[in-house]
């Protein structure tokens, strides 16, 4: 905590860095949530989903004449109905070279992914709705469908989309130094393929959309558990072509899990209220767990053909790696395969790089953002490399991060490629040598060789992985915050961006009331209502505490200055005369002369109805506070993993996890740990369990999760953690984003960890998740 | 994920259970614990028009373990059976494959009968009735039969039963004396179905060999899989290691098991060796005490 103590001696900080109790426990821990679906709809029609059973097929007709005379059943609606908002839903991020692929709310003519929406069924209730989408009868003509980017880059293979000439979505290069002379003149270069699987967001909750609209207001109200509230109502907007302000968007005050595919934008959420608006009658659309697998955008798989070259100490001269990325059926934005590209040099000094991307639409549900959202890719294929450089040198995996490792005194360090913000690569701070060393110190490799010796010789496998990253967080281009003296003397803070169980009413009730210097008890926080705050961006990309973490700070100190003034004017003193503490603001060399907030809102904010004030009064205590970074700021952390393989059923036991991380400094370390200790399990899950399975044409394998192995407590082991603190300059607060951090090393340490235990039987370790099949054709299935 | 609309039974009689069965017909399902039918209801992978619930039945809620052996009704939770103290130490292979079986939350709810009239060739407890030799108890309006473990299993989830009967009772019988056991298995997380499992039982004799050995595995077929052939390579020997050894290349040299997206064949076929030869050095490990106070 040391860096913590630094901004205390700036400031008057009492409650940031402080693991306090979060405030929206209690109501969650006693079932009081209250999430899309325990809202009070009870005058609410329910619409049920009919779904592309195809992977790939032209719709030829549609027949709804027997589901409408179900009883219960209201309306039932199809593209041909929806005109006016078949309108296509652009990519978060593009680039000039995609080949863009229109994507409408729903099917119009050809479905491209199984899982996508055909018809809306309205019914009394989803039971009746449900029973209604069995009734409607569609004929289809199959198409011949594309199920991997394997398939998708054959020659003369089907197209995903009917009348395009390619399947590649986009291909683009990065370049930093030379790469190509020096890949010519390393004195090793060594080479390897890797296939890396990454699962679904699963989500406790799955995705929902209910509306309301009031035909004398004009006001559509929308309840959308998204992760990024004005982003949807800003599309919904457009598409509709309505003002901003007609449309009131709200996510739910609880939201049970987000970790990106609630960031996308979906056609549901296009289609329930606009047909609210014409039936004039609302509507709720929440989706169930058959549907959260087929339709909520998951990551699933890159292909990587990787080569480094290096010198005889290990010194890194040169990466090239050329990488396959399934897009799914469309572009839903290119963020994660471009954070792959940037992400692949990670802590170490590489002068020369080579980054390419091709990207391959496929008959597959659309791929987006996963909690570490392509670096967890990155990740693994660069640490695999640094454990194979590492054998091939008979060195120490940990050695040879030491030599290669960017110093503290490098920083800003300039990689010389481009993140996914669209700014330049350039490390803010860090301290990389010291997450190794901790982790090493932690581990006591030496004795751990010892072990591993010993166990070999009792036919025990035993194996270490370390795995290493840096992760660009709070990207632009803002966020913003609200901070108000209410009429009861309260601070009321208003976020843009909505939470999905990050605690943002306690930490930022933590900087508002260290910004102003108020009693914590005093600070509400409140969130997810757009009517509330104009404009932000939402929760996504570990984005929100060192973007929203300084707009409530900055809010928080304009709204201080205002509170001054008032009370200076009140006691007839110069405001650097007084101060602030608990509900009041006094005279520091005579407290008993104080103004309470209350008071302070009465003149200022309730005032005395059509009387005047002084001119110098400050009136209506109301500060909002928009901060606008830079470019990101970067985290980064290490994960050390000791395994145990059994080589005859290749099941893998985890003996031990220990993360490390450093996120700058900390607003809550108890809200950070478990941050990190959620995204570990998801770390695991993709290394050893999750895998989203096709067939070959195109059909989801695991649609429950008897098929989906999902880990459970059992499966994940508790880490131990430890931190470093290496604060950004690049924001008042110091801070860099920590919701993914413990999920980005994890599949790399652990695919290091098994190639390590299994090094007797010289197993390559390529392909993850490690199922225990994979596992035993590792040991069996090599040269 | 909701269900199609059935209509609901709720009989308080056996009897009354079974006529309106034999009303019903083919167009019914029998709810009892629910684990499976369930979810099966919910993804409309079933949409029976009537649903039995047999839940208020009492005499289908009782078991009793006696001299004969232990007889469970088809209303008698997994975890009742789990936690019998008597018939953990009377039948300790039927207690580890319950350990086994989903998880805490599953078995306080499913029933043993319901579990082996889903005929899951890869749960548990289908395979160690097998290696049991339990006796299904069916009846219908019309009477009573019994139908051995290992002919009552038919295919992947498919068992002897007719539409108009009920699983009322399962009868394991009483083990011989000196009787050893062991249950094995490999799943991808704890509680899943087996990717492969072995029910192993049999005797020492006086002499230290094994005899009656019985080998059951579940995964690896679409009904328990009994491996006649291994224990007919064991029984009579005394397990030795090269015994193991030779009955485990035997496993994967004879099987040619089922592949579905959990595993490949290829892996069953190995693995099944590596569980089979780990469940008989089980038994081993259990020689001295089989000999020893019993």
């Amino acid at each position: 905590m040391s860096q913590i103590s630094e901004i205390k001696e700036n400031l008057t900080v009492t409650n940031i860095g402080r693991g306090m109790i979060r405030r929206e426990d209690p109501r969650l821990l006693t079932g009081q949530g209250k999430f899309i679906d325990d809202l009070p709809f009870s005058d609410f029609y329910e619409a049920a989903i009919l779904r592309s059973p195809h992977a790939h097929a032209r719709v030829v007709s549609i027949d709804t004449e027997r589901a409408l005379k179900l009883s219960g059943v209201i309306a039932i609606y199809t593209a041909a109905d929806l005109e006016p908002i078949m309108k296509d839903l652009p990519p978060k991020v593009s680039h000039p070279k995609l080949n863009y692929q229109i994507r409408l709310p729903m099917v119009k003519e050809y479905a491209n992914y199984v899982g996508e929406p055909i018809a809306v069924v309205v019914a009394e209730n989803r039971y009746i709705a449900e029973d209604a989408v069995d009734l409607i009868e569609i004929e289809y003509e199959t198409l011949p469908a594309v199920a991997s980017t394997h398939a998708a880059l054959r020659k003369g293979g089907p197209k995903v989309h009917i009348g395009s000439e390619s399947n590649v979505a986009v291909h683009i290069i990065q370049k930093a130094g030379d790469p190509e002379a020096a890949l010519k003149t390393a004195p090793h270069v060594i080479r390897e393929t890797f296939k890396i699987t990454r699962g679904g967001g699963h989500s406790i909750e799955g995705r929902g959309v209910a509306a309301r609209f009031d035909p004398i207001t004009q006001q559509l109200t929308v309840w959308d558990n998204t992760q990024a509230p004005h982003y949807v109502r800003q599309m919904l907007a457009t598409i509709y072509g309505m003002t901003e302000d007609e449309i009131r968007l709200i996510a739910p005050q609880d939201i049970g899990g987000g970790f990106g595919p609630k960031a996308q934008f979906y056609g549901e959420e296009v289609v329930i209220p606009w047909i609210v608006m014409q039936m004039k009658h609302p509507v709720k659309w929440v989706e169930d767990r058959w549907e959260n697998f087929i339709s909520a955008t998951m990551e699933r798989s890159q292909t990587h053909r990787v080569e480094v070259g290096f010198d005889e100490d290990g010194h890194l001269l040169v990466l090239k790696d050329v990488f396959e990325h399934d897009q799914g059926a469309y572009c839903v934005g290119l963020q994660v395969p471009t954070i792959t590209m940037s992400t692949l040099p990670g802590p170490y000094v590489i002068p020369n790089i080579h980054s390419e991307l091709i990207s391959c639409y496929t008959n597959i549900v659309p791929t987006s953002s996963l909690r570490g959202a392509g670096r967890p890719q990155a990740v693994t294929v660069m640490e695999r490399m640094m454990d194979r450089i590492a054998e091939h040198l008979g060195m120490e995996p940990a050695e040879i991060r030491r030599r290669n490792l960017i110093q503290p005194d490098q920083f800003p360090y300039a990689v010389g490629l481009l993140f996914r913000d669209g700014s330049p690569l350039t490390y803010d701070s860090g301290n990389y040598p010291a997450l190794l060393e901790g982790a090493v110190d932690r581990i006591d490799i030496v004795k751990f060789r010892r072990d591993q010796a010993e166990a070999r010789s009792q036919g025990r496998f035993l194996g270490l992985g370390l795995s290493m990253y840096v992760e660009g967080t709070g990207i632009g281009p803002y966020e913003g915050a609200r901070v108000r003296l209410t009429n009861s003397g309260k601070i009321l803070v208003t976020l843009a961006a909505s939470p999905q169980g990050q605690g943002y009413e306690t930490v930022y009730a933590q900087v508002a009331a260290d910004a102003i210097g108020v009693d914590i008890d005093l600070v509400e926080v409140r969130h997810g209502d757009t009517s509330s705050i104009p404009y932000g961006q939402g929760t996504f990309a570990s984005r929100v505490t060192a973007t929203a973490g300084p707009a409530v700070w900055e809010a928080s100190e304009l709204l201080k200055s205002d509170l001054l003034a008032v009370a200076a004017s009140l006691l007839k003193c110069d405001v650097s005369s007084l101060a602030l503490s608990g509900n009041s603001v006094f005279i520091e060399s005579e407290p008993e002369r104080r103004v309470l907030l209350y008071d302070i809102a009465l003149v200022s904010n309730v005032g005395r109805h059509g009387m005047s004030v002084p001119r110098d009064l400050p009136i209506a205590i109301e500060r909002t506070a928009y901060f606008k970074p830079v470019q990101a700021v970067y985290s980064s952390g290490i994960s050390a993993v000791i395994v145990e393989v059994d080589p005859e059923t290749g099941k893998i036991e985890i003996l031990k996890s220990l993360l490390g991380h450093d996120c700058g400094n900390v607003l809550n370390p108890m809200i950070v740990e478990g941050q990190i200790l959620g995204g570990h399990a998801h770390g695991i899950g993709n290394a050893i369990y999750e895998e989203a399975r096709y067939s070959e044409d195109g059909q989801p394998q695991a649609v429950s999760y008897l098929d989906y192995a999902l880990p459970t407590a059992i499966e994940v082991p508790t880490p131990e953690l430890f931190h470093v603190f290496s604060p950004s300059p690049l924001n008042p607060l110091g801070v860099k984003g920590a919701g993914e951090g413990g999920t980005i090393p994890v599949p790399g340490a652990v695919a290091n960890a098994v190639e390590d235990a299994l090094r007797p039987f010289g197993s390559r370790i390529c392909e993850l998740p490690l199922t225990p099949e994979r596992v035993l054709r590792a040991i069996y299935d090599h040269d | 994920m909701k269900s199609a609309p059935f209509k609901y039974y709720v009989p308080s009689e056996i009897d009354e259970a079974l006529e309106l069965l034999y009303q019903l017909g083919d167009e019914a399902k029998i709810l009892a614990g629910g684990q499976s039918l369930v979810p099966m209801l919910n993804y409309r992978l079933l949409s029976p028009a009537n649903l039995l619930d047999i839940n208020r039945v009492s005499e289908l809620k009782r078991y009793s373990l006696t001299d004969e052996g232990l007889k469970i009704g088809a209303g008698v939770r997994q975890r009742e059976i789990e936690l019998s103290p008597e018939i953990e130490l009377a039948f300790p292979v039927l207690h580890q494959a319950l350990t086994n079986v989903a998880h805490v939350q599953i078995r306080n709810r499913g029933t043993i009968c319901g579990s082996l009239a889903h005929a899951d060739s890869a749960a548990e407890l289908p395979s160690v009735m097998v290696a049991l030799g339990a006796q299904m108890v069916i009846r219908s309006g019309v009477g009573v039969r019994a139908v051995k473990a290992e002919e009552f299993f038919k295919f992947h989830l498919t068992s002897d039963l007719e539409p108009a009967e009920i699983l009322t009772e399962v009868h394991v019988p009483k083990l011989p004396a000196k009787t050893v056991g062991a249950f094995e298995e490999v799943t991808r997380r704890k509680g899943d179905f087996a990717l492969v499992g072995a029910a192993l039982l049999g005797q020492w004799d006086a002499n230290g060999q094994i005899q009656n050995c019985r080998i059951v595995c579940s995964g690896v077929a679409p009904v328990p899989l009994r491996l006649r052939f291994a224990e007919d390579i064991v029984n009579g020997t005394d397990l030795s290691d090269q015994v193991l050894v030779n009955v485990q290349q035997s496993v994967m040299d004879s099987l040619d098991p089922t592949e579905d997206i959990h595993t490949s064949s290829h892996y069953r076929k190995i693995v099944t060796g590596v569980v089979v030869r780990r469940g008989l050095s089980r038994l081993v490990d259990q020689r001295g005490a089989a000999n020893g106070s019993r």
